[in-house]
């Protein structure tokens, strides 16, 4: 086996006790003791994570605007201001989803996208052969030296001040996917996890420092166990369970991503208009005892579907789940999931299921 | 690692205790709720159910992932732990006091075939590397 690569705060997370496991080629902390408390520090105080393993990728020169236009399902045009952030899906021409991404309007020439640890080779492959095709003149600069941290809580912002002297002022003011350059930090107010935070990016040599001034702010480090249940209470879609090459948005709770509204062009989009669409991403919540968990069979009245991602949501003290079924079935319809050799009740709810603390369902 | 002398285990970490009634309490050992994390559900077997050695029996889940807890020996279900279903995370705070159901072995002489505490400690180093 390949040895795993580790980010800057490797050493950090062992300090912590972390445990430490295999994440897409990254040895990451799954957890510094409790799962559960590290979801439930986030949801009432403030907790970080590592995420050091996520890309970020510039891209840069004349007319990244038009590449990004041709390059995403989602309209870069929605960017008009510098900092601005937009969550998009990357199609490849069948409409299948090469990954999920945001990407920061930093100038005309200056465009930042940040894709997935799993994804990013394959990525970087991709968006360097359409920019041969469509804009040889960009240059696509993979950005291996940044750190990521994400401050994530009700009091994220509040310790983030404590640790970072001085960014209040610039920090303060800042709106919902904005980002703005403090020093050498990129710090942008978005986050996996449904509540108020930060993900910032900076320099790999400051990342320990950065953590440390954190944790002596009183921000809990918590492992990517409790970002998955954060982020599934949350309703947001993970890359290669919620949806991947072989789905396209519009099947996986996506649509309000895809612009098929303006005249662009971009790629995938022949395939979305053209294609029918047979399955619907919804959220579960079990109404019997038990725990969902991805690749379960669900029975709906319109046939057969199954969980993508399922777990025990500590919020709500029940278990929830994103299940892709057939077009048909609605909000409130019972459905049956197959557990074991049992099949269980479950409820078709709106998602997201928490949102800033609250429970939503 | 916390592995009382006085219980007998299996490879696939479920403790038992003989007990004065002749009963064979039976749990999981601490090792293996840490290997599993925070427990989130129970699922035991009905009172009165026949179990041969080494059936699939019982569940626990915990947020992670669902694992499934084999009869230690053979044996009929004559008490489960109902409170499991209440509070599943007191398995994580004390393997050994968070007891899942109860046997009434066929045969008590086969616990003498499972693992005494310094053999599953090997088997837990062994799994380790």
């Amino acid at each position: 086996m390949a040895e795993l690569k580790q980010t800057p705060l490797n050493q950090k997370h062992r300090e912590a006790n972390a445990k430490l496991v295999d994440f897409s080629g990254w040895e990451m902390p799954i957890h510094y003791g409790s799962q559960l408390e590290e979801h439930h520090i986030v949801r009432r105080d403030a907790g970080m994570f590592d995420v050091s393993h996520m890309l970020p990728v510039d891209i840069k020169g004349d007319g990244v605007r038009a590449f990004l236009k041709k390059l995403v399902a989602n309209n870069v045009d929605k960017l008009q201001h510098t900092g601005k952030a937009l969550y998009s899906c990357m199609l490849h021409e069948g409409g299948g989803v090469v990954d999920d991404l945001i990407i920061y309007f930093m100038s005309e020439s200056w465009f930042r996208l940040v894709v997935n640890a799993g994804c990013a080779d394959k990525d970087l492959a991709w968006m360097e052969t359409q920019r041969d095709k469509f804009a040889p003149g960009l240059e696509i600069k993979p950005r291996r030296d940044l750190a990521m941290i994400a401050v994530q809580g009700p009091q994220a912002a509040e310790k983030l001040w404590q640790a970072l002297p001085g960014s209040e002022e610039l920090t303060r003011p800042m709106k919902p996917f904005t980002a703005v350059l403090v020093g050498q930090m990129f710090v942008a107010r978005t986050g996996y996890t449904g509540e108020d935070g930060f993900e910032i990016m900076l320099p790999e040599k400051a990342a320990a420092f950065f953590w440390q001034a954190l944790l002596e702010a009183g921000v809990k480090p918590c492992g990517l166990g409790a970002r998955d249940t954060l982020r599934l209470e949350a309703g947001m879609n993970l890359y290669g369970q919620d949806m991947d090459e072989t789905t396209t948005p519009l099947e996986s709770g996506l649509a309000w991503t895809v612009d098929l509204k303006s005249e662009r062009d971009f790629i995938g989009k022949e395939s979305l208009q053209r294609l029918p669409i047979g399955r619907q991403l919804v959220g579960l919540l079990l109404l019997d005892k038990g725990v969902l968990r991805a690749h379960q069979h669900v029975h709906t009245k319109e046939g057969a579907g199954e969980i993508t991602s399922g777990s025990f949501s500590p919020t709500l003290n029940a278990s929830i789940a994103l299940a892709r079924i057939p077009v048909g079935v609605a909000v409130g319809d019972e459905v049956e999931v197959e557990i074991r050799d049992k099949r269980l009740k479950a409820r078709v709810v709106k998602y997201p299921f928490v949102r800033n603390g609250k429970a939503l369902v | 690692m916390s592995i009382p002398a006085d219980l007998k285990y299996t490879k696939s970490h479920e403790w038992a205790r003989l007990e004065a009634d002749g009963s064979v309490t039976v749990g999981i050992t601490h090792h293996a709720q840490d290997l599993l994390g925070d427990m989130v559900f129970v699922e035991n077997p009905t009172v009165g159910r026949k179990l041969t050695q080494g059936e699939e029996c019982a569940v626990v889940e915990s947020v992670k992932a669902a694992s499934d807890v084999y009869a230690p020996i053979a044996g009929e279900v004559v008490a489960v732990n109902g409170d499991l279903e209440a509070s599943p995370e007191s398995i994580n705070k004390d393997a050994y006091g968070a007891w899942m159901f109860k046997l009434k072995p066929d045969n008590a002489g086969d616990l003498n075939g499972l693992l005494d505490a310094a053999a599953y400690q090997a088997h837990v180093d062994s799994e380790a590397h």
